[in-house]
């Protein structure tokens, strides 16, 4: 305390009237984040109750069939007697995710186990920024290889087009590959060291000790980073639509041309015009990733409730 | 398991001898020699020998860094974890030397159980940590299981508190009941030697005298090496007690003599709290 506030009056120096400008400054603070709060807020639901309204009113005003969207496997907006059955496109979406999903989770776990267990000096020295540079590529980028080297040798190889589920499974588990692995990662490090020494200290093995012990305790956030990286796939449009072949038609093999939620909207959104049954639908498709992204969350949150360490 | 291990328990013409007038009574369970240990430039332990004795409680005091829980964990090898540990000399038990380069270190782990200082039981039910090493080493029968998870529970004085809720998760137990789990987990896989990193320092007083008197009951049957900071502790249940400073073995002997007579300035300074 300086001589000048010591000769103040404790009324002075203590009570909220006297220090105006200080606590003037903390509420602007304080308004500033909740402004920037209450922005996030708005759009998010602004958002949703714009996809809602949109995406519910090919049925309500236009009178498509809720249960013919969900049901058919016929989408052909544009014929005499149009056909809204979307369900080719909404499997090919969880086809496309559960199958890229298949592929880069025991891959992304296996790269963490790596890193963490294994080889956690050089390992992770070499893997980490390996990941870091998988993140950074821009979607068109992967989408624009599946095109130009995916796609021929799938043909050549597999035979058919190459344009397939095949091709953009595997496009979508290397763009998702680096989500699962790091967020493995950090739910294999995160645990406990003294599980792990218990563990060898009972006469594990190394092996036993990852298996039995540090993957079970590290599930519940193990299958958060499967979740994730499912959601990124699912929502994955651009490189997704350039090796997937885009066909109105549920596949029959792997092998077989397909079509996703987002694929279909990307290729029709341009040529509908807004306000129109055929622009309504593909809102109405958005709708359902909207869902599907929440009952993600949903899950992911449930999960992480689960967590022990 | 036990069938292996009982003559070696028993036969005691393969045994050391002990090697210095103090250790007159029991045999060696451990016989350490020149003993050294480095963590990259750090010279943790140097040239430690001394021998513990068999179905003993043997204490290991010291201030922090002293290189006692080091010397501790160089016993089941734990060390191996660390990168850039390193160590010289001989622990003999039986007729191996603990140190070599051709010790199956996962089987010595087995015989030689140790227990840290945080319970740390995995999340699973109460049952399945004890039955989890069982299953590496093969056994499968239920009734077998279920025979040396109450043999382990009872063994760790647990028995009576959780045979009600075997299947419930072991993180819902106090830090307590916890650690004696960790006793018991260790127990089922019928150890020799039981090693034990200040067991109760975590713990509330109640669960720390339940410790205790379950290691005076535990010595009966087991060598037990234990590292604590807990002078009383020390005092209370070991029958030898070594102190170490600055990775030295300063003083070794009968802890009654190290705790009322000790014959070096600064094993008396740091009993009497003068210092660490």
């Amino acid at each position: 305390m300086d001589n000048k506030t010591m000769t103040m009056a404790a009324s002075q120096r203590l009570l909220k009237k006297s220090n105006k400008s200080a606590l003037q400054k903390e509420k602007r603070g304080k308004y500033l984040v909740l402004a920037s709060a209450l922005l996030i807020i708005t759009a998010t639901i602004a958002i949703t109750i714009f996809l809602g309204t949109k995406g519910l009113q090919a049925f309500i005003s236009n009178g498509v069939s809720l249960y013919e969207f969900l049901t058919s496997t016929k989408w052909n907006p544009t014929a005499e007697n149009p056909l809204y059955g979307a369900v080719p496109f909404i499997l090919g979406s969880f086809a496309v995710t559960i199958l890229s999903a298949l592929i880069a989770a025991p891959l992304g776990i296996g790269g963490a186990i790596f890193m963490t267990e294994i080889a956690p000096s050089w390992g992770k020295k070499i893997l980490q920024p390996v990941i870091e540079l998988l993140v950074g590529i821009p979607s068109v980028v992967y989408g624009f290889i599946g095109l130009s080297v995916l796609v021929p040798f799938l043909r050549d190889t597999v035979g058919g087009q190459g344009f397939s589920l095949l091709a953009g499974m595997i496009v979508l588990s290397i763009m998702i590959l680096p989500t699962v692995t790091s967020i493995a990662t950090d739910a294999m490090s995160s645990l406990p060291k003294g599980l792990r020494e218990s563990s060898y200290a009972i006469g594990a093995t190394r092996w036993q000790t990852i298996w039995r012990v540090l993957v079970p305790a590290a599930m519940p956030t193990l299958l958060t980073a499967i979740v994730l990286g499912m959601a990124r796939a699912f929502g994955e449009a651009l490189a997704v639509q350039m090796v997937i072949g885009n066909v109105r038609s549920l596949p029959s093999a792997i092998t077989d041309p397909s079509a996703t939620l987002t694929t279909i909207i990307t290729l029709n959104m341009g040529h509908t015009t807004f306000g129109s049954v055929e622009n309504n639908v593909l809102w109405s498709l958005a709708l359902i990733l909207l869902v599907m992204s929440f009952i993600f969350i949903l899950l992911i949150r449930y999960l992480s409730s689960r967590r022990q360490f | 398991m036990k069938t292996v291990m009982e003559p070696k328990r028993t036969n005691t013409t393969t045994e050391q001898q002990p090697r210095s007038e103090k250790t007159e009574t029991k045999p060696a369970a451990l016989d350490v020699k020149h003993l050294n240990i480095y963590y990259g430039e750090n010279h943790a332990v140097k040239d430690v020998s001394f021998s513990i004795e068999k179905n003993a409680v043997t204490a290991l005091i010291g201030p922090s860094g002293c290189g006692k829980s080091t010397f501790l964990r160089s016993i089941n090898r734990m060390n191996d974890l660390i990168p850039g540990a390193k160590s010289t000399g001989e622990i003999q038990y039986d007729d191996v030397n603990l140190i070599g380069d051709d010790i199956n270190v996962v089987a010595l782990r087995k015989e030689i159980g140790m227990v840290f200082q945080k319970p740390n039981p995995f999340p699973k039910s109460i049952y399945n940590n004890i039955v989890h090493a069982l299953k590496f080493n093969g056994i499968r029968s239920r009734k077998k299981l279920d025979g040396i998870v109450e043999e382990s529970l009872r063994k760790a004085a647990l028995w009576d508190e959780v045979k009600d809720r075997l299947h419930e998760s072991a993180l819902s137990l106090s830090g307590g009941q916890q650690q004696r789990l960790c006793i018991a987990r260790t127990l089922a896989m019928k150890p020799n030697i039981l090693l034990l990193d200040e067991p109760a320092s975590a713990l509330d007083p109640i669960s720390n005298a339940k410790i205790e008197d379950l290691i005076m009951e535990l010595k009966k049957e087991y060598t037990i090496v234990i590292v604590t900071h807990n002078m009383h502790q020390a005092s209370r249940i070991s029958d030898k007690t070594a102190f170490f400073l600055n990775g030295v073995l300063v003083e070794y002997d009968k802890t009654d003599r190290i705790f009322t007579n000790p014959s070096k300035k600064d094993t008396e300074d740091y009993i009497t709290g003068r210092f660490g």
